[in-house]
C-alpha cells in the first residue's frame, strides 16, 4: 500500500534540507529521501559556507554545527608557472558574531543540518534512489523509488537532485547539459596539524583563510583553484568547465596534481596527509542554462536548478534560499489547495526576484565570456606576473624604463588595442 | 506465536579501521558505525521464520545512545521491536559482562513476552570472540546452537527446532528443544534490499531504551568494567603478508613451476589434527 504525504523532497543537500526543515516547522508532512548513507555522504563543496542564508534558517547556528573555521581572510592568487599576484582582504570584523563565513566539511555539517529537519518533524530515508516522478493527467503526483514497494505519493515533489537532475530531465524541464555548462571539481583533504595550519596561513586559533587559485592553477583552462583551511586538514582542490578538460585532454586528477606541486601552494600542505579525494560537478552554465523551476506538482531547486555563481563560488546559500522559497510556495498552496504551475510559480516569481535570480543575471554571461576568449587566463594572468616581476626587481633601470619596457611587451598596437577591448569586455560581463 | 529475539551490535566497520601506531588501539573515529554484518543475517533470518511461521521479531542490543542507528536498521530488514539496554554502568563490558546484561534484558523482554528463540550472530567484527550467544544459553539455561547456516524446521507447539551446523568439511543435523539459542552463520541467508514500507516504518521507529535500574534482579558487580574479568595485554594489526612469486611462461611451464614450489612446501600439506597428505 503506498503512502502518501504532503511533500517528497528529492535529495538531501543544503536545497533540500532546507526545504524541508520550513515545511516540517509549519507542521506539514514531508519525507526526504537521500541516495548515500547519510546526508552528506555523496555531498561535495569546496568548502565556504555562508552565514547570511544558513541563519536565515536556522538562527544562531554557529553555536551548535560543526563547522571549521570562520575566514577571516580571503586571497586571491592569480598564478604563473612560477610566480604569483596576490590580493586580499582580512578583517577582524570577520573573526567575531555573526561572522561572515565558515569553512565546513560537508559530510559533517549536513548530517547536522539534516538531523535539524528531522527534529523538526521531517521523515528522513536515507538509502534510497528516486528513479522517476510518477505523473498522472500531466502532474507529478508522487515518486517511484529503487526499492521494493517503492512508490510514493505526494501533492508535491521538490526536486534537489543535485547537478545533472535527471529527474527534472526525465519531466522535460532541461535538455542534456553540455559541456561548456558542467565544471568538473576535485579536491582533497589534507590532514596537517592545528598548529601548523594556523602558522603556515598566519591564523589565530578559530581563525581560518580561503584562497581562490586563478591562471596556472589550471594550466590556463577556464576555471579555479582553492585552498581552504579547516580545524586540522586543508581543502584544496581544482576545477574546470568539462569542456576545457576535453579540449586540452587533461585528466581532472591531473590538475590537481600539478597544484599541489605547485611551488606556490606545495610549502602550505607539505607534510600533510590526504586522507579523503573527492570530486564533483558543478553547474557553471548560469542563467542561461537553469531549467524550467516550477511545473504541475512539482518544484526545482539548489544545483538542480542550476543556481550556482561561478565568479562568487557561491551555490550552496543560493541553494538554501531556493529551498526556502519553494517551501513558501508550497505553504502558499496548501492554503489555496492547489498545486497547480500557476500557484507553484510563486516560486519563481520570488526566487528571480531575490538576490539569487538578480546575481544569476548579473553573470549570465560571465562564465561564457571567459570560456570564449581563453586569453585572460591564458594570457593575461603571466602578462601581470611579469609585469610584477620587472617593476619590483632592483637591477639599476629606472621605474620609468620599466614601464616603458612592460608596455612594450604587451605587444604590438594591435594587441594593446585588444588588451583594452578585453578590458572593456570583461567589466561588461561583470558589471 | 512464536517470538524471537536477535542480538545485534553496532560495531566500527573494521574493514576501514585505522590502527593508531603509537597506542595499538583501534582509531573508533576512524571507521563509520555500522550493524555488526553476521548481526544483520540473524535479524534476517528471525524475519524469515516470522514469515514462515508468524509471529513477532524482537531486536536487543546493548550499547551507547547512537546505537539507535543499529536498531532502525534491524527494523529496515523487517523486525517488529527494538529494545536497548544503555547505560554508563554497562561501559567497559568483556563477553562475560555482556551475556549477563544482555541476559537481564531478555528476561524483562520475556514478561512482556514469553521468548521462544534466541539468534545472535557468528561473533562481531570488532570482537571475533563469539562467545556472547553461548554465554546468554548458558545463563538462561538454553541450549547454543553455534555455527547454524540453515534452519530446517521449527515447531513451536511440540518445542523442537531442526538446524543444519556448518563443520569443516560438511554440516551435521542437529535437533534442539525450545527455547533455544542459535548463533548463525553468514551464508544462512542473503539480507535483501528492504522495502519502502519497512524504510519508513525505520525512519519513524523509537526503540525501548532500558537503563540499569529498569532491569530486575541486576547484580552491579557483573557488570560493565567491574564484571569483566577478562584483560587485554595486547593489540595489534597484523602484519600484511608479502613476497609472492609470479609464475613466468606458457601453462605446461607454470604447471611444472607450480608442482615444483608445492613439493618443496610440504608443511602446507599438514592438516591440523589431521592425517596429512603422505608425500
Amino acid at each position: 500500500m503506498s503512502e502518501k504525504f504532503d511533500v517528497i523532497v528529492v535529495g538531501a543537500g543544503p536545497a533540500g534540507i532546507s526545504c524541508a526543515y520550513e515545511l516540517a516547522k509549519a507542521g506539514v508532512n514531508v519525507l526526504l529521501i537521500e541516495r548515500g548513507e547519510y546526508p552528506g555522504s555523496k555531498n561535495v563543496m569546496g568548502g565556504v559556507l555562508y552565514r547570511k542564508m544558513m541563519e536565515d534558517v536556522i538562527p544562531e547556528f554557529w553555536k551548535e554545527a560543526p563547522l571549521e573555521r570562520p575566514i577571516v581572510e580571503q586571497r586571491f592568487m592569480m598564478m604563473d608557472k612560477e610566480s604569483a599576484v596576490t590580493v586580499g582582504y582580512k578583517g577582524m570584523e570577520w573573526g567575531k558574531e555573526p561572522y561572515n563565513n565558515f569553512t565546513v566539511l560537508r559530510a559533517k555539517f549536513d548530517q547536522w543540518f539534516a538531523g535539524k529537519a528531522v527534529e523538526q518533524g521531517a521523515l528522513l530515508v536515507n538509502e534510497t534512489v528516486v528513479l522517476e516522478c510518477i505523473v498522472e493527467d500531466g502532474k507529478v503526483v508522487g515518486v517511484r523509488t529503487d526499492r521494493p514497494d517503492g512508490e510514493l505519493y505526494a501533492d508535491v515533489v521538490v526536486l534537489a537532485d543535485g547537478v545533472n537532475s535527471l529527474l527534472a530531465k526525465s519531466l522535460g524541464f532541461h535538455k542534456e547539459f553540455r559541456p561548456d555548462e558542467v565544471a568538473l571539481a576535485t579536491m582533497e583533504i589534507i590532514k596537517l596539524d592545528k598548529k601548523t595550519i594556523e602558522d603556515r596561513f598566519n591564523l589565530e586559533e578559530n581563525q581560518g583563510t580561503t584562497i581562490e587559485l586563478f591562471g596556472d592553477a589550471t594550466k590556463g583552462i577556464l576555471g579555479t583553484g582553492f585552498l581552504y583551511t579547516n580545524k586540522d586538514t586543508l581543502s584544496l582542490g581544482v576545477g574546470s568547465l568539462l569542456s576545457g578538460l576535453i579540449k586540452h585532454k587533461i585528466k581532472p586528477y591531473e590538475l590537481l596534481e600539478y597544484v599541489k606541486n605547485h611551488p606556490m601552494i606545495r610549502p602550505y600542505i607539505a607534510g600533510g596527509e590526504p586522507v579523503e579525494y573527492l570530486a564533483h560537478m558543478i553547474p557553471e552554465g548560469g542563467y542561461k542554462s537553469m531549467p524550467k523551476v516550477a511545473g504541475n506538482g512539482v518544484l526545482v531547486v539548489g544545483d538542480a536548478a542550476q543556481l550556482v555563481n561561478a565568479i562568487h563560488r557561491e551555490g550552496s546559500n543560493l541553494a538554501m534560499k531556493s529551498g526556502q522559497f519553494a517551501a513558501e510556495a508550497v505553504l502558499l498552496a496548501k492554503e489555496r489547495d492547489d498545486y497547480s504551475e500557476a500557484t507553484l510559480n510563486h516560486y519563481k516569481t520570488r526566487l528571480m526576484s531575490s538576490f539569487v535570480g538578480q546575481d544569476m543575471k548579473k553573470y549570465k554571461d560571465s562564465t561564457h565570456h571567459f570560456d570564449k576568449f581563453p586569453q585572460y587566463f591564458e594570457k593575461y594572468i603571466p602578462m601581470a606576473n611579469k609585469a610584477m616581476s620587472q617593476m619590483f626587481t632592483v637591477d639599476g633601470t629606472s621605474k620609468w624604463e620599466k614601464q616603458k619596457k612592460i608596455w612594450r611587451d604587451v605587444g604590438t598596437a594591435g594587441e594593446k588595442l585588444k588588451l583594452a577591448r578585453d578590458a572593456y569586455r570583461a567589466w561588461k560581463v561583470m558589471k | 506465536m512464536l517470538h524471537i529475539v536477535a542480538c545485534i551490535k553496532q560495531v566500527p566497520d573494521t574493514k576501514i579501521i585505522k590502527m593508531n601506531p603509537k597506542t595499538n588501539t583501534m582509531d573508533r573515529a576512524s571507521a563509520p558505525a555500522i550493524l555488526n554484518p553476521y548481526d544483520a543475517h540473524a535479524v534476517e533470518e528471525a524475519v524469515r521464520l516470522k514469515k514462515r511461521y508468524g509471529g513477532t521479531v524482537s531486536v536487543l542490543t546493548m550499547g551507547p545512545p547512537p546505537a539507535v542507528k543499529a536498531i532502525k536498521k534491524c527494523i529496515e530488514i523487517g523486525a517488529d521491536e527494538g529494545y536497548m539496554i544503555s547505560d554508563r554502568a554497562f561501559a567497559g563490558a568483556d563477553t562475560l559482562a555482556t551475556s549477563y546484561a544482555l541476559t537481564k534484558a531478555i528476561e524483562k523482554i520475556s514478561k512482556i513476552k514469553p521468548v521462544d528463540l534466541i539468534i545472535c550472530g557468528k561473533m562481531t567484527i570488532d570482537g571475533d570472540t563469539g562467545q556472547v550467544g553461548p554465554g546468554i544459553a548458558r545463563r538462561l539455561d538454553m541450549p547454543p546452537l553455534t555455527s547454524v547456516n540453515k534452519v530446517k524446521e521449527i515447531n513451536v507447539e511440540e518445542g523442537y527446532a531442526i538446524v543444519h551446523r556448518k563443520l569443516e568439511d560438511g554440516y551435521e543435523v542437529i535437533q534442539s528443544t525450545m527455547p533455544c539459542l542459535m548463533s548463525v552463520e553468514k551464508e544462512i541467508n542473503e539480507v535483501p534490499y528492504s522495502t519502502m514500507t519497512n524504510m519508513l516504518k525505520a525512519a519513524r521507529y523509537q526503540p525501548i531504551i532500558w537503563a540499569v535500574a529498569d532491569l530486575e534482579d541486576v547484580e552491579r558487580t557483573q557488570l560493565g568494567l567491574k564484571g569483566s574479568p577478562t584483560i587485554v595485554s595486547k593489540v595489534w594489526a597484523p602484519t600484511k603478508p608479502s613476497g609472492g612469486e609470479m609464475l613466468e611462461g606458457d601453462a605446461a611451464a607454470q604447471t611444472e613451476q607450480l608442482l615444483n614450489l608445492l613439493l618443496e612446501k610440504k608443511e602446507l600439506f599438514a592438516v591440523k589434527g589431521g592425517s596429512g597428505v603422505e608425500l
